[in-house]
């Protein structure tokens, strides 16, 4: 296994979705490799960093305005769909 | 209530409310929209990388899917169903904002050179604490926002989202070579770009 055949199993390997013997194909790799080992290790880095940076947070306020924006539209949205209630099936 | 039922089959709770609001049963839509609003706000603001068109797409997405939830095929799960039409407000809005630029999932954005690692530095012990808070989100958001929108989009639903590679797929209508294919690229290119700040630096001159 050369450097390149190691970056294109990088992802599955990442992602632990790899078969027994490629992954030992890759370990053995990485335990001669400094190079893929510190590619290796800095896209893990990398990947954590971005899942733990609550990079785009929605703040409360405008989350609970937009909830209320959306419910509203929605109520609008079946009123005009179903306009007649269904309570006005008493025949008299 | 058969409580059974609900331990085994934990996508069940979600699938009542959406059958209750199939229903009518707004209350029931409000819940699903609490359960994913931040989700699709993250998603639509790294896509359209602009605050307002997010919040205009956290509305859209949610109104469209209240509005076609008689479409959704119950074989899929409503989570991956709303980032579908999400991603799509998204797209149409970048679309507007940069009408000189076609933009697309499918194309095939010829990078493959940037994603060959030259800088093969290790990082410091810590990275992310040799900036403050604001410092380290303008780096992380700088970084991402340089990537294409189509390998933007993989990272985050599959790498910030946690949505598994099959689900990415659907939501974006990709092959799931493409979407491996892209995530691999998406997170060595993030990689590069982020060594530059977060490479270790106490040998003096960095280089070994």
């Amino acid at each position: 296994m050369n450097c390149s055949d190691f970056l294109k199993e990088l992802t599955d390997y990442l992602d632990g979705v790899i078969d027994a013997d490629t992954k030992a194909e890759l370990d053995e790799h990485l335990a001669w490799c400094h190079n893929c080992f510190v590619i290796c290790n800095t896209t893990k880095q990398t990947i954590e960093i971005y899942r733990d940076s609550e990079l785009y947070e929605l703040p409360d306020d405008l989350r609970s305005r937009l909830r209320s924006a959306i419910v509203q539209k929605c109520q609008k949205q079946k009123a005009e769909a179903h306009p007649e209630p269904e309570a006005k099936n008493t025949k008299a | 209530m058969n409580t059974i039922q609900k331990l085994n089959e934990p996508v069940s709770d979600e699938l009542a409310l959406v059958r209750a609001a199939k229903n009518g049963d707004i209350g029931a839509f409000e819940e699903l929209v609490k359960r994913y609003d931040r989700n699709v706000f993250r998603i639509a603001q790294h896509i359209t990388q602009n605050r307002e068109d997010a919040e205009d797409v956290v509305q859209d997405a949610f109104l469209k899917a209240y509005g076609n939830l008689t479409q959704f095929q119950e074989q899929s799960k409503f989570y991956t169903w709303l980032v579908r039409i999400a991603v799509n407000e998204a797209l149409m809005k970048l679309r507007r904002r940069r009408p000189e630029r076609m933009i697309s999932l499918d194309e095939d954005v010829k990078t493959e050179e940037d994603s060959i690692p030259r800088e093969v530095a290790d990082w410091s012990p810590n990275p992310e604490q040799q900036y403050n808070q604001s410092e380290l989100k303008q780096i992380l958001s700088k970084t991402i926002n340089g990537l294409p929108p189509s390998f933007r989009t993989v990272f985050v639903l599959r790498d910030v989202e946690g949505l598994s590679t099959e689900e990415t797929a659907e939501a974006l209508n990709l092959s799931i070579p493409a979407v491996k294919s892209r995530l691999l690229r998406a997170r060595l290119q993030l990689r590069e770009r982020l060594t530059k700040y977060f490479k270790r630096r106490d040998n003096g001159d960095g280089n070994k």
